[in-house]
């Protein structure tokens, strides 16, 4: 009896264990997500005036590129990738659903 | 059509119906040139593409809460997104936009970078973790989340604050759309808008708004790109604008230059129509500071991701990872319509100010502008106006008038695009506009009726009397916000933007540390939602009554203060209550894990 009962908490334990682990790779993510998201979203409108005086991709000014193409553009990118890596997070730990969207 | 495996073969329904709509504007296009008038063509646009709409809607009629509610959570990732930027992309977007920019530029392009980078926090912080839940509204996770009635009601009211500011707007724009293609006064069309949006939602729920937001998305995007890429072809600025406008880009400055922003008297302008405005900022410049812009960004995507009837469409979703991908779908479709609209707004300027080419009107005689037929029809329907201040018989740059729609609605028109053209915009501002009205409209009634009537009132209820109830308030719900939209009390961008203040004051932590903070209890939520809400109402009324504001938040980002005083009335107020039950903690670690069953089980 005493011995089943340290099975299953020996069990609960390394299930918190990895549930903590997900947790923490999980945060890890979010804020190597954020951190690009701030910088495209607000970072580089510090330096609007400095920045649009620079010819940027198709010869438009730069700050003005960003606004109408480039920071837009990063975002869809970025959130693919973000559900990328969360995805293989997910499956490493064994937490993926099954079966396919 | 919607059975069987209707889902498998959305992509082939889908492209029979693009193709199908293609046709029908090569239709027009060929009975614009056997003679038909501009009126007939109009009214077949509208009416044909919401009689499709009604169609899709009665076919999604169902009997099923889960269906009623989160389309039977079987949209697959790609339908969603392209759902989700129709329910996102309002009359506002479509109509407005390109027109904001063309007459504020920079300062005012912060709405393109807030309206997508939002999307990257609720990609992040909260679709796949409410997904999860098993939500079928957005009160019903602060509820379970936080347990109690007062939660869930707190979260029905910010809800209702904030998705009815919107409403407003969007059935008003529809309204608009509604007189000027039918040619009906306003205070019917408004009536006419709504019943086409109820046609959508009230047999199907969330499983009809669904379909139709798709059908709505297609006919948008078609109706917004192609007049974009014409117009680009028809004055030789490159046949893919979006890469080629460079040299326009720079032309516009240096007719600015040339030109020069001279100051109106203020007894000219006192001549000028209501409504509209003249260039007096300069089109690619930098004319805001970095916190007038980071500060509008910010608090749009805050906004994003606190308003309900976007947070809704990832419930629909077959499973956790597919919400966080449809997130990324969302936004590319967003993203296909909002680079378009700095597009669309240099070109519209260019072909006006620019002397060189045929359309510029900058420089011509005052009589000869004035005898133009596209300036007699927008200057007689309001939208446009020249006048001679300076007596020298031309006109100057300072002199010409536009409203901000005419933008997207006269500039077709203007570069000598066919008249089927302006019949296709119109049915993308009306598609715009419903698809939001109806997101709208069904995340305040769903509240109500599943939160407050379902949870709160009467929890035995069965299906069939719960969803009655959920389409008798819908019905209520719109006309409601129809009758407040025909006494048109505020400009239709102004309130979309208090609506993303509104949400982010009263919801942003709550959801956000719901799901990030385990320690997070129901007091500090409560109080969180009560003082968000209440601070961004007062911060509102005080600036519109004249009050100066602080640290440069202005009446259009109020709910920077808002979402500031709720964080911190949710931390304080948690740290002073008890921690949450295990049950509740519980639930915390089940919706971080994607694997398993939903945490709410759901009749």
């Amino acid at each position: 009896m005493v011995m089943v009962l340290q099975v299953i908490t020996k069990k609960r334990e390394v299930y918190m264990a990895k549930n903590a682990q997900h947790w923490e790779k999980t945060k890890g993510l979010l804020i190597v997500t954020l951190a690009i998201w701030a910088i495209f979203s607000m970072g580089i409108f510090l330096f609007g005036a400095e920045m649009n005086s620079v010819s940027g991709p198709f010869g438009y000014p730069l700050t003005y590129w960003f606004t109408c193409q480039g920071s837009l553009g990063i975002f869809v990118i970025l959130i693919f990738w973000f559900a990328g890596r969360q995805e293989k997070i997910d499956e490493e730990f064994g937490f993926a659903e099954r079966g396919e969207d | 059509m919607i059975k069987g495996n209707f889902i498998d073969n959305l992509p082939k329904i889908y492209g029979i119906y693009t193709g199908g709509f293609l046709g029908f504007i090569i239709l027009m296009a060929i009975g614009e040139q056997m003679g038909m008038t501009s009126k007939a063509i109009g009214i077949c646009f509208v009416a044909f593409t919401v009689a499709i709409y009604a169609i899709i809607g009665w076919l999604s009629r169902t009997a099923q809460a889960s269906n009623y509610y989160v389309a039977g959570r079987s949209v697959p990732t790609v339908f969603n997104g392209m759902a989700t930027a129709a329910d996102w992309m309002s009359g506002a977007s479509f109509v407005a936009m390109a027109g904001g920019i063309y007459f504020k530029g920079y300062g005012y392009m912060a709405l393109l970078v807030g309206w997508t980078g939002g999307y990257v926090l609720v990609a992040t912080l909260l679709a796949p973790y409410l997904r999860k839940f098993g939500c079928y509204t957005v009160p019903d996770f602060v509820g379970t989340r936080y347990g109690g009635n007062t939660a869930r009601l707190m979260a029905v009211i910010v809800l209702t604050v904030a998705s009815f500011t919107y409403v407003t707007a969007q059935i008003n724009a529809t309204g608009t759309i509604a007189s000027v293609a039918l040619d009906i006064p306003f205070q019917y069309a408004v009536y006419v808008g709504l019943v086409s949006i109820l046609l959508c939602s009230m047999l199907g729920g969330m499983r009809g708004v669904t379909w139709t937001q798709v059908a709505q998305y297609i006919v948008l995007i078609i109706a917004y790109l192609l007049p974009v890429f014409w117009i680009s072809n028809n004055i030789g600025a490159g046949f893919f604008p979006h890469f080629m406008l460079a040299d326009e880009v720079a032309r516009i400055g240096e007719l600015e230059q040339q030109f020069g922003f001279v100051k109106n008297a203020a007894a000219d302008l006192k001549t000028v129509p209501k409504g509209l405005a003249g260039i007096t900022k300069a089109h690619s410049e930098v004319n805001a500071t970095p916190w007038a812009f980071i500060s509008l960004a910010l608090a749009m995507m805050m906004g994003t991701a606190s308003l309900p009837h976007v947070m809704m469409r990832f419930f629909t979703t077959p499973s956790v990872k597919a919400a966080r991908k449809s997130v990324g779908w969302s936004v590319f479709f967003i993203f296909l319509l909002y680079s378009s609209a700095p597009m669309l707004a240099t070109l519209s300027k260019l072909a006006l100010i620019d002397p060189s080419l045929p359309t510029g009107i900058i420089g011509k005689s005052i009589a000869e502008v004035q005898a133009i037929d596209w300036y007699q029809n927008w200057n007689s329907a309001n939208l446009m106006f020249v006048s001679d201040f300076n007596g020298n018989g031309t006109v100057e740059l300072n002199e010409f008038f536009m409203a901000g729609k005419a933008v997207v609605l006269a500039t077709p028109e203007v570069a000598g695009l066919p008249y089927v053209i302006s019949g296709l915009v119109a049915a993308g501002g009306m598609a715009a506009a419903m698809s939001t009205a109806d997101g709208l409209i069904l995340a305040i009634a769903n509240a109500i009726s599943h939160d407050v009537y379902y949870k709160m009132i009467d929890p035995k209820a069965e299906t069939a009397k719960r969803l009655t109830v959920a389409r008798v308030l819908l019905v209520v719900i719109g006309f409601a916000g129809a009758t407040i939209a025909a006494m048109e009390i505020q400009g239709i961008l102004g309130s979309v933007i208090w609506a993303f203040d509104f949400a982010m004051s009263g919801l942003f932590w709550p959801l956000v540390l719901g799901v990030w903070w385990k320690r997070a209890n129901k007091e500090g939520a409560v109080a969180g939602m009560i003082l968000g809400l209440l601070s961004g109402l007062f911060y509102l009324i005080w600036v519109r009554s004249g009050g100066s504001g602080f640290l440069g938040i202005t009446q259009l980002t109020f709910g920077i203060f808002g979402s500031t005083v709720s964080l911190v009335a949710m931390i304080v107020v948690t740290l002073m209550t008890s921690e949450p039950s295990s049950a509740i903690q519980k639930m915390v670690d089940d919706a971080r894990v994607p694997a398993g069953a939903q945490v709410i089980s759901q009749k």
